[in-house]
C-alpha cells in the first residue's frame, strides 16, 4: 500500500529552555486509520510527544507534518487550520464545568467560523446537530442540557470524546485518557475510542500507562524513554522483554 | 527524659511594646491631646443624639428625590467602572496575555488608579466638571474600575487552565479562547463583583454628596451645617434602611451566584 503518512515526525527534538530534553531525534510514521498506543515511564515524554503533533508544545529541532503538511512551520491561521483536523482527549477531561455538555461539545466547532459570529456563540443548526449526533456516539444522548459538572467522571470523558468528533478530525489524540477511570469506566471509553477508529477510520494516537490495555486495544505500540523512541512495532512483536526494557533503565532493545 | 525546656524569654517583644507605649505618650503629648476635654464635650454629643432621635418627618418628601440620585449615580458609576473593568482586566491577567511587559504596566496603571481615595476623586472631579451629580459618578466610575478591575483579574487567574488548552486543540484563536474557555468560567464572579461594588458605592455616593459631588449627601451636609439635627437622623435613618435593604438583596444574589 502506498498510502501516505497522517502523521510524519522527521528527527524531532525538542530541548526544554533549563537545558532538560523532552525528546531526542524521533523518527515516526503514522499511517491512516492505525491505532497507535504510545508506553513509557511517567516522565519520559509521552505527553510531550502527544502536544509536539498538534504543536500545543513547539519542537526545537526537526520537522513534523500532519498529513503532508508541515505544522512545524505553519503560521496564524494556517496552524489553526490544522489543528482543527486533529481532536484531542485529555487526563481530567478539560471541559468546562459549569457549562452544559452541549455548549462543550459545540466548542469543538470553533474552528470553522470566523471570530466575530463565535463572540456572539452564533453555532449553525446544523452544528448544533452534529454535535447531537456526537453526543448520541457516546451513549448521552440524554445530557445533553446538563451542566458538565453533573456527570461522572467516565461520563465527562465520552463528552470530551463528543467534542472531539464534532471537530471531524482525521486525527485523534489522547493523553492519558483513561488515568483517572475506574477499570468499568476505563473499559467503556476504551471501547468508544477502538469503535471511533474502526468505524469512522480516524486515527488515534494515544498515551497509556498500563501495557495491558496497550495489548488489548492497539494495532502498533510505540515504546519510550528518556524521550527517545525504544520501541516501534505492532503489539503481537512486543514481547515481555521488550516491553521490560521499556519500562526500566536496561539496555537498549531494538524495535 | 528530657524536662520541657522553658519558654526563652521574649525580650524583643517586650522592648517593642515599651517603645511603642512610649511612643503614644509622646505623640499624644506632640498634638495637644486634651482627655478632660473630650469627656467635657460628652454632653454635647448626648444632646445631639437626642435630637437626631426625633427625626423631622416632615422633611422625608424632600430627601426622596436626592436619595434616588444618589442610587442613580451609584448605579450609573457602577455600570461604567465595570463595563471598563472587564477586557482591562483580562489584559492584565498573566494567564490570558504572556507578554511580561503589558501586564506590567496596565497592571502598575491600575494599582495606581486604586491607590487614589475616593474622596479626593470627588473633590478634583468636583473642580473640573463642576458641583454636582456628574462629578460623583465620574468619581464611583473610576473607584469601580480600580476595584472591580483587581478582583477580577484575580478571578480570571485562578481558572481551570484545562479548558483552554483545550479548545486550543480544536483550532480556537486568541478570542475564541476567552470567549469559550475564560470567560464561562468566571462570568459569575464578576456579576457578584459588580454587585459588591454596587454596594459600596451607594454606601460611598452619600459620603461623596458632601463635597458636591450631588445626592443625598448634598442634604446631609446642608442640614449639619444649620444644626439641624433632626434632618440629620432623618437622613441617616433613611440612608441605613436604604443601604441595608440593597446590601441584602444583593447579598443574597451574589450567595445565588457563586
Amino acid at each position: 500500500m502506498q498510502a501516505k503518512p497522517v502523521i510524519k515526525f522527521d528527527h524531532v527534538s525538542k530541548t526544554y529552555p533549563n537545558g532538560a530534553k523532552g525528546l531526542k531525534d524521533i523518527d515516526l510514521e503514522i499511517m491512516p486509520g492505525e491505532f497507535v498506543v504510545v508506553v513509557g515511564l511517567s516522565g519520559a515524554g509521552k505527553s510531550t510527544l502527544m502536544r509536539a503533533v498538534n504543536r500545543l508544545h513547539d519542537i526545537t529541532a526537526g520537522d513534523i507534518q500532519i498529513d503532508g503538511q508541515s505544522i512545524t512551520q505553519a503560521k496564524g491561521k494556517q496552524l489553526l487550520e490544522i489543528r482543527r483536523n486533529i481532536g484531542m482527549i485529555f487526563q481530567n477531561f478539560n471541559l468546562v464545568k459549569r457549562a452544559t455538555v452541549l455548549k462543550n461539545v459545540l466548542t469543538g466547532r470553533v474552528g470553522y467560523y470566523p471570530t466575530w459570529k463565535m463572540v456572539f456563540g452564533l453555532f449553525s443548526k446544523a452544528d448544533k446537530q452534529r454535535a447531537y449526533d456526537a453526543l448520541q456516539q457516546v451513549e448521552l444522548a440524554d445530557k445533553v442540557y446538563a451542566r458538565a459538572d453533573e456527570l461522572s467522571g467516565g461520563q465527562q470523558q465520552r463528552v470530551s470524546i463528543a467534542r472531539a468528533l464534532t471537530q471531524e478530525p482525521k486525527i485523534i489524540l489522547a493523553d492519558e485518557p483513561v488515568a483517572s477511570l475506574d477499570p468499568q469506566t476505563t473499559k467503556h471509553v476504551m471501547d468508544d475510542l477502538k469503535r471511533i477508529n474502526q468505524e469512522l477510520g480516524i486515527t488515534v494516537l494515544i498515551n497509556l500507562h498500563s501495557v495491558e490495555l496497550a495489548q488489548t486495544y492497539g494495532t502498533r505500540i510505540i515504546g519510550i524513554r528518556d524521550g527517545e523512541k525504544v520501541f516501534d512495532g505492532p503489539v503481537v512483536s512486543a514481547d515481555e522483554a521488550t516491553i521490560a526494557a521499556i519500562y526500566s533503565g536496561g539496555e537498549e532493545t531494538n524495535g | 527524659m528530657a524536662e520541657l525546656p522553658k519558654k526563652p524569654f521574649a525580650w524583643q517583644k517586650w522592648v517593642l511594646g515599651v517603645v511603642m507605649v512610649v511612643g503614644l505618650i509622646v505623640s499624644a503629648q506632640a498634638t495637644g491631646t486634651n482627655l478632660p476635654m473630650f469627656f467635657q464635650n460628652f454632653g454635647q454629643f448626648t444632646i445631639i443624639f437626642q435630637q437626631m432621635l426625633a427625626p423631622d418627618w416632615s422633611y422625608t418628601a424632600y430627601v426622596i428625590d436626592p436619595l434616588i440620585e444618589t442610587i442613580k449615580m451609584a448605579i450609573l458609576g457602577t455600570i461604567i467602572g465595570s463595563v471598563l473593568a472587564f477586557p482591562y482586566a483580562l489584559l492584565v491577567a498573566r494567564n490570558i496575555v504572556t507578554n511580561k511587559w503589558v501586564v506590567g504596566i496596565f497592571r502598575f496603571i491600575l494599582n495606581v488608579i486604586r491607590t487614589i481615595p475616593d474622596l479626593l476623586l470627588a473633590a478634583i472631579f468636583v473642580a473640573i466638571v463642576g458641583i454636582g451629580p456628574v462629578a460623583g459618578v465620574i468619581t464611583l466610575a473610576i473607584f469601580t474600575f480600580g476595584m472591580v478591575g483587581k478582583l477580577f483579574y484575580e478571578a480570571v487567574e485562578t481558572i481551570d487552565e484545562g479548558p483552554i488548552e483545550a479548545i486550543k486543540a480544536a483550532g480556537a484563536g486568541k478570542l475564541e479562547i476567552i470567549r469559550f474557555a475564560v470567560i464561562p468560567q468566571v462570568s459569575n464572579y464578576f456579576v457578584s463583583y459588580v454587585l459588591y461594588a454596587f454596594e459600596i458605592n451607594v454606601r460611598a455616593s452619600t459620603v461623596l454628596g458632601y463635597l458636591g459631588a450631588g445626592g443625598i449627601g448634598v442634604f446631609l451636609q446642608r442640614a449639619l451645617s444649620q444644626f439641624r439635627y433632626d434632618r440629620v437622623g432623618l437622613m441617616v435613618l433613611v440612608i441605613f434602611v436604604v443601604v441595608l435593604v440593597i446590601d441584602y438583596v444583593s447579598g443574597k444574589l451574589r450567595e445565588a451566584l457563586i
